[in-house]
């Protein structure tokens, strides 16, 4: 009988042995040596942590207890990895393009990176896997005590199996904190950790098979005779009960998904998703190899040791009895290595959820100034860990002392399965279903959790442990539905089944109700999309606005954490890629989402987002990223950017409006002040005839001279009048473009001489008018009448306005290959400055005149000139007025 | 006693017109035609009336009217304001301005001195 001492010693070089080996993998990792370390044998092998303790042990203890049914543990996931590769490819897929660092992560990362899901989902997933990791202690600690001597009425002699259980959780625990938490992994991948499970994974397999073929061929005597002792016994006898392979099915196959430890081999420490197809039959076939031996063991157990020998141990207990220490020593191994790796990498998942989700956000919370402060948080991080293992392990340690360390082991194992599978819904929801909201997903595992607090866990304790005796005869508070093995009153139903049913269904039908009365938001819909549309655009996570993060910043930060050479490498080569010389690149948002999948390595994607976020400043995602999702799904943006469009048309059309209103109260103003000139124009002249026609009619004793004098001013204000009516006839006619004009050739010349007689025939003969004849042949190509009028009109006013003491105006013609210019240069009083600006306007007498116009004429000038297509212009002088008429060369086509 | 009134006004043809009419029914007649002039021109005056036109060059009649009734001596002269602008907001500038009587033109001759002299009481 091999000592107890003998075993220790055994144990430790074994796990010194695992060291060197784990040590060995990441030296040649960091050397980049690490290709036989990724390869698909390794990720089937490292799989093989879904076989912990309690397949080693506990399935024989439950082949011998209930027959056949212990193969749902194996159906389940072996159903999951040949008939849906697919979900865990498309699980790698979106764990990579996201960084997920744990099922916590997913689960907030899918639902809008939400931090109150990311902790509900760790906490559930701490409490779900305590029970599971007592049952390691416990299975380590009753296989160490076989060893220390046979059985005997009080149970294990010379063992205590508290101490034993506190000695082995303390040694698990450091061999776990020595082996995961050495330094933070810039991918959260332990390549020294998979390659020592892989190892364990052998070890387990060669232990488990050489006692099997011991009993078959050592005790049996071959294959003949054992499967006749099989048939002889109860065993072979097939009992099915059909709900509970059903249910037990279901469960493992869900926890396989679900439980955190599988997730982080499964899908963090996946370096390849080709591997998930070559472990789509490689796991299975080790699952069957596992199992192969099982009902052979527990049945020459149940012939062979006495009756009451715990069936769990049969594994150690056959060889022991049969004098085969050393395969007895091998198969301890075999469940050692089973047990611990299960805990270390059950503990180190737990550890960076607790730490993510849990640790830091609380950390960078109190921390004043965020994630901005100095200090290396690298430290912080590790710390954290290092304490939720620990933490993590004494759970474990005190369910196993409350628990009485003597359940059977499958029984604690399937309370497990149930609390994580509560994950399931959310998990699958979110990755196949873009309807699935943060409420849907929160709601449903929390009601999935506590009915499996309630139906499972604490029932668990035993009853009167936690919860009274009588909640499991009537019910809480009387309430008889509420009985923790019979929901609603359907009785008769097997506690498991019971718990996983109604925790399951009522997990989904909330979760699926919930997301179809919530609406998500933006971030949601936007991940939703990602992950379940990760095929489509993989890779491409969310889009960062390009914004204020100052770079700097970004490089303290990130040198906190993923420590200052990697952070350094990183920005040098993001700035390399931009074509940038220096350390440091632009914080442009391909970089800021490279950035955030690194740090969400360390920290998770969560607590990344924020971290980034408080550096950037800015929206989580940019307009682009939110519009191309609108595209399906969000409507409600849609919507919004629709009433945006309208809105600004709105406010364009009001623009408009404003502008329209303005314009016509200006006309307005103008048409008032219009009428108000025409108005006054009109009643001067008929004020003067009016008042002399009736002092002609009514005054007694006027003399002739007066009366030829009234008669006379009557005659010239009726004839202002007319020619007032004319003008402004005329003016209308020109502005409404109605005007017909008569094109003809005719000498320039001409024109001039006959506007100097007509206009010297109606003045008072003071103005004296030259001509210069340079340009005199010039032809011209207009209406040669309107012309006439203009250089009438220029003449006209010359006469009125020109106060020079001898009035001069001089004619010039100015010719060139594309224009005729026609200057009117006279030497009167030069217009003000302030006035030059009106003198084209209607009604606008400047200058001091004989009163007999009404301030047309310029108007008018101004009109015709621009309907022959030439212009008018007064050049200022120092001394006198020059008016400018440009008429073009060649007009053909100026009327209509 | 002769009244005399004081005709600011920039057409020469109305200017004659009411001259000759005024000074026909026994008034005396000053004439001025420069609106930017017109306030000194009826202080140095002292008439008792202005006749005062609506449109002047430099300076309108409701500047005018508004700068009179400013003045201490002057607040209370009588003022007849001829218009041909002929809109009813002229009308009301002006009796905000103070004015005693607004006329429109063409009036008749008959209107113009019935205006006068009951503004005057003579």
């Amino acid at each position: 009988m091999a000592s107890l001492n003998l075993l220790v010693g055994v144990s430790l070089v074994y796990v010194a042995f695992l060291f060197a080996v784990a040590f060995a993998a990441e030296r040649a990792a960091v050397r980049g040596r690490s290709g036989w370390l990724r390869t698909p044998l390794v990720y089937t092998l490292s799989l093989s942590i879904y076989c912990t303790a309690w397949t080693f042990y506990g399935a024989v203890g439950y082949a011998a207890r209930s027959g056949m049914e212990y193969v749902t543990i194996y159906l389940g996931p072996s159903l999951v990895m040949i008939g849906w590769w697919w979900v865990l490819r498309k699980l790698v897929r979106i764990g990579r393009s996201q960084r997920v660092t744990s099922v916590a992560d997913l689960i907030s990362a899918r639902y809008g990176k939400s931090n109150t899901l990311a902790i509900v989902v760790t906490l559930m997933a701490v409490v779900g896997v305590t029970p599971y990791i007592a049952l390691q202690l416990q299975s380590v600690t009753l296989a160490l005590s076989i060893f220390s001597g046979p059985p005997d009425a009080e149970g294990l002699n010379g063992l205590n199996p508290l101490s034993a259980g506190f000695w082995v959780a303390g040694g698990l625990a450091v061999f776990t904190v020595l082996f995961g938490t050495r330094n933070l992994n810039a991918n959260e991948r332990h390549d020294g950790v998979v390659i020592a499970i892989a190892v364990e994974a052998v070890v387990k397999l060669v232990a488990l098979m050489a006692v099997g073929i011991f009993v078959v061929w050592g005790i049996a005597g071959g294959i003949g005779p054992m499967m006749e002792r099989i048939d002889a016994s109860a065993l072979g006898t097939w009992e099915l009960d059909r709900s509970r392979w059903a249910a037990l099915t279901v469960l493992s196959a869900a926890a396989f998904l679900c439980l955190p430890r599988m997730f982080q081999v499964l899908v963090v420490e996946n370096d390849d998703e080709r591997h998930v197809q070559i472990a789509s039959w490689a796991f299975p076939v080790y699952l069957m190899l596992m199992s192969l031996f099982v009902v052979p063991i527990a049945v020459v157990g149940l012939n062979l040791l006495p009756a009451g020998s715990n069936p769990d141990l049969f594994v150690v207990s056959i060889p022991l009895a049969q004098g085969q220490t050393g395969l007895a020593v091998l198969s301890f191994l075999g469940g050692f290595s089973s047990a611990t790796s299960m805990v270390i990498v059950a503990t180190l998942a737990l550890s960076t959820m607790v730490s993510n989700h849990v640790v830091m956000p609380i950390y960078l919370s109190l921390k004043p100034g965020g994630a901005s402060m100095s200090g290396d948080v690298r430290n912080v991080i590790l710390l954290a860990r290092r304490l939720s293992i620990l933490l993590i392990i004494a759970l474990g340690y005190v369910y196993y002392v409350l628990s009485g360390g003597s359940g059977a082991l499958a029984a604690i194992g399937l309370i497990s399965f149930a609390g994580v599978a509560q994950f399931l819904p959310a998990m699958l929801g979110g990755i196949f279903w873009r309807g699935a909201t943060r409420m849907g997903a929160l709601s449903g595992l929390c009601l999935g959790f506590a009915i499996w607090v309630y139906a499972s866990l604490l029932p668990s304790f035993g009853q009167d442990a936690v919860l009274p005796a009588s909640f499991f005869d009537v019910g809480p508070f009387g309430i008889n539905w509420l009985r923790p093995y019979a929901f609603f009153g359907i009785d008769g139903m097997d506690p498991t089944v019971h718990a996983v049913f109604w925790s399951l269904l009522l997990n989904t039908g909330v979760f699926i109700v919930v997301s179809l009365l919530t609406f998500p938001k933006p971030l949601e819909r936007l991940q939703g999309a990602q992950f379940v549309n990760v095929f489509d655009h993989s890779g491409q996570a969310r889009g960062w606005h390009a914004s204020v993060a100052a770079s700097e910043d970004l490089m303290i930060m990130a040198q906190r954490i993923l420590g200052a050479s990697e952070a350094q490498a990183l920005f040098r080569a993001a700035a390399r890629a931009q074509g940038m010389t220096g350390h440091l690149p632009e914080p442009t948002p391909a970089f800021l989402e490279r950035l955030e999948r690194e740090l969400s390595a360390s920290v998770g994607t969560a607590t990344a987002h924020a971290m980034v976020s408080q550096m950037v400043g800015a929206a989580s995602v940019s307009v682009e990223d939110l519009l191309a999702v609108a595209d399906e799904s969000a409507q409600m943006l849609e919507y919004s950017s629709q009433l945006e469009a309208k809105s600004a048309e709105l406010s364009r059309t009001a623009g408009q409006l404003r502008e329209a209103n303005e314009k016509l109260t200006q006309l307005s103003v103008q048409k008032d002040a219009f009428l108000g000139q025409i108005s006054h124009e009109l009643r001067t002249p008929m004020t003067s005839i009016r008042a002399f026609s009736e002092i002609m009619r009514d005054a007694e004793g006027l003399s002739v001279a007066e009366k030829t004098k009234y008669a006379s001013i009557i005659h010239v204000e009726a004839i202002r009048l007319t020619r007032l009516l004319d003008d402004l006839l005329d003016l209308s006619v020109l502005e409404n473009g109605q005007v017909s004009l008569n094109s003809a050739t005719g000498p320039l010349d001409a024109v001039l001489d006959h506007a100097v007689i007509t206009a010297q025939a109606s003045g008072d003969g003071r103005l004296r008018v030259t001509r210069d004849t340079a340009a005199g042949d010039t032809m011209v190509t207009t209406d040669l009448d309107r012309l006439g009028q203009v250089f009438i009109n220029l003449i006209t006013n010359a006469q009125k306005y020109c106060r020079a003491a001898a009035p001069h105006l001089e004619i010039s013609v100015h010719a060139d290959a594309e224009r005729l210019a026609v200057e009117f240069r006279d030497n009167g009083t030069p217009i003000p400055d302030a006035a030059r600006a009106l003198i084209f306007e209607k009604f606008a007498r400047v200058a001091e005149g004989d009163g007999s116009g009404a301030g047309l004429g310029l108007a008018i000038c101004r009109e015709i000139m621009a309907r022959l297509g030439g212009d008018i212009t007064h050049v200022p002088q120092a001394a006198g007025n020059v008016f400018v008429v440009q008429i073009p060369r060649r007009q053909m086509s100026a009327g209509q | 006693m002769d009244k005399h009134v004081l005709l600011v006004e920039d057409e020469v043809n109305i200017i004659e017109a009411m001259r000759f009419l005024l000074t026909r029914d026994g008034w005396k007649v000053g004439t001025h035609s420069d609106g930017a002039t017109a306030v000194s021109a009826i202080r140095d005056a002292r008439p008792d009336l202005v006749v005062l036109d609506y449109m002047l060059p430099g300076k309108s009649g409701i500047e005018i009217l508004t700068e009179l009734r400013a003045l201490p001596d002057l607040a209370g002269l009588p003022v007849l304001m001829l218009t041909a602008r002929g809109q009813s907001r002229d009308r009301e500038l002006a009796e905000r301005a103070g004015v005693n009587r607004f006329m429109t033109k063409p009036f008749s001759n008959s209107e113009v001195l019935n205006a006068v002299r009951d503004l005057v009481r003579v």
